[in-house]
């Protein structure tokens, strides 16, 4: 199953057994869900957001291993960043599920955990999963920002 | 061993590989389907109804030929009283659109079950929101049928509409469509029965089926998509308002008001899917030749090979009440595996299965699973099917089994 691996590494199957930041979050400064209206799954993520950044972000819903993995790995990449350096690393996310970036090396050292994704990109079906948690992390962001 | 009606159908027969278990979606199409659309278009197109020229009358004939297989296949005597639509998504439209806003009032109630088609949930719940009326839904046994007593129970005089699936997509439950009429008869409803599940696995013999409406997908049965109908009585059709306006559907045109021609033209408003009409009766023809009886035997047998053998891996669950009493559904779920993913796995084994609510959200919150595995099995299924799903299901297990690393 060597593609089969390459979209199922054990960094996204551990994280889909035991998300990380999975749970309400008390206090949140803002929130929003996602849907993925093919398989009817549902993201919750909410968010403190502070002068600096994201102060803390956890999520809830249900979902395939790839979208649960993402958002889990999601909310440990974003803690304490900047909205400026969050929507950087949605780029780079979306073009490495999309294929757009092949990273080198160095680059998927810095992206950390989130370079496991580099295989959703053989599974055009499966990019929205991965990316819906950023999307909804997003439209989080920009609600937190409109008001 | 393949069987051989898959050498029937091009696109199976060219992908030995293949393990298409998403029929309850979408059929595949016979190579006598495709001729005889392309016959159409090669010999006898043209605009029915319209043309003063020999062309046009033979795509006339054609046209109403296609209507009286069709009728025939579907036991339906008054061959009229069968309006072609792109399918049961718009016959169910036509229905509680033309009849439901002329006969649905405040306060009336439309009752539905947990086991419908979006197609056939939704029209009726905007009808009762537009006219104020209540819409009933109307719950299941726990293993997923129609639960009639309760059924008994929710009707009252102000049941105006009883709607309900021949066939469920999700589950593959074979309702009892008799005693579900005769409830409704009882307090005056009108029965309206979503057949897109129900005509292409079981004989409808809509003359002694006690239902109003039946609506039904051409493209579920072996035919092209784009073209259905729905089966209606006289009466009600006569009575009721035209659902579209424009050409072939009226009578006369005056430049205040205009009346309507006579069944079916009232109901088929603009230039009919003469070609599908005609890919469809060859549908009906090819599944005659197989023998509805034998159509559903053959695949009962591989939807109860395939629950048997799914449940016998660990952390399998099928749902819906037993094989015999299920159309060709296998719906599934996977511990710890979901439904998503599987598919994944699966696709990458040749196997097509279907993975979210299947269009039936209101049947998903009440089986409390976000989305079920289906695998679904028509004319041209095979016990090979059933060996590459279940070795493939296996597969996933030993996939998402794989030892975790300390994160
Ligand atoms: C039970 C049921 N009702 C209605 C529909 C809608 O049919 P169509 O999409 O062909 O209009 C389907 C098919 O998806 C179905 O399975």
């Amino acid at each position: 199953m060597a593609d089969l691996q390459d979209l199922y590494q054990s960094i996204i199957l551990d994280h889909n057994r035991k998300p990380k930041n999975y749970g309400a979050l008390e206090g949140a400064t803002c929130s929003a869900e996602g849907r993925n209206p093919l398989c009817g799954d549902a993201v919750r993520v909410e968010l403190v957001v502070g002068e600096g950044g994201i102060e803390d972000v956890r999520f809830t819903g249900s979902g395939c291993a790839v979208s649960r993995a993402s958002a889990s790995i999601m909310t440990q990449a974003v803690k304490g960043r900047t909205r400026a350096e969050v929507e950087q690393m949605f780029i780079r996310f979306h073009e490495l599920v999309t294929g757009k970036l092949k990273p080198e090396p160095a680059e998927a050292r810095a992206m950390g955990e989130m370079a496991a994704f580099s295989g959703v990109s053989k599974f055009p079906i499966r990019v929205k999963c991965a990316s819906m948690p950023w999307h909804t992390l997003r439209k989080a962001l920009e609600d937190a920002a409109s008001t | 061993m393949r069987t051989s009606r898959r050498a029937d159908f091009p696109l199976l027969a060219r992908d030995p590989g293949l393990h298409y278990l998403d029929s309850a979606a979408t059929s595949h199409k016979p190579r006598a389907v495709l001729d005889a659309i392309r016959d159409f278009y090669e010999r006898d197109n043209a605009n029915p109804h319209r043309g003063a020229y020999d062309l046009s009358a033979r795509a006339t004939e054609r046209y109403h030929g296609a209507r009286e297989r069709i009728a025939r296949f579907l036991g339906v005597s008054d061959v009229d009283c069968l309006l072609f639509t792109r399918g049961t998504t718009e016959a169910l439209n036509l229905v509680a659109t033309a009849w439901g806003h002329a006969y649905i009032g405040a306060g009336d109630e439309i009752v539905v079950t947990a086991l419908e088609h979006h197609a056939n949930f939704v029209p009726w719940q905007q009808l009762a929101l537009a006219r104020a009326a209540r819409l009933v839904v109307s719950p299941l046994t726990d293993d997923q049928r129609v639960d009639v007593g309760a059924l008994r129970q929710l009707v009252g005089p102000r049941t105006r509409v009883v709607a309900f699936g021949h066939v469920s997509n999700a589950i593959g439950t074979v309702n009892p469509v008799r005693d579900i009429a005769a409830i409704a008869r009882s307090v005056g409803a009108l029965v309206v029965c979503d057949g897109a599940q129900g005509a292409p696995h079981l004989r409808v013999d809509f003359d002694a089926l006690d239902v109003d409406f039946y609506a039904f997908s051409g493209h579920k049965m072996c035919g092209p998509m784009g073209i259905g109908g729905l089966v209606g009585r006289r009466a009600i059709l006569e009575a009721m308002p035209p659902y579209q306006f424009g050409g072939d559907m009226i009578d006369f045109v005056r430049d205040d008001h205009s009346t309507w021609n006579v069944l079916p033209h009232k109901f088929e408003a603009g230039t009919p899917n003469v070609a599908d009409a005609v890919g469809l009766a060859a549908a009906c023809e090819y599944l005659d030749g197989i023998g509805l009886d034998e159509v559903l035997a053959h695949e009962r047998a591989l939807t109860s090979l395939a629950s048997e053998r799914l449940q016998l891996i660990d952390g399998v669950r099928v749902f819906g009440p037993p094989a015999r009493e299920r159309s060709g559904v296998v719906s599934f779920s996977v511990d710890d595996i979901h439904p998503h993913d599987l598919a994944t796995v699966l696709d990458q084994r040749g196997v097509c299965i279907r993975a979210g609510h299947h269009c039936a959200q209101p049947l998903m919150r009440r089986l409390g699973v976000p989305a079920t595995a289906r695998a679904s099995f028509y004319v041209y299924s095979d016990e090979s099917d059933v060996d590459a799903l279940v070795r493939a299901v296996e597969e996933a297990k030993l996939l998402f089994a794989a030892p975790s690393l300390t994160i």
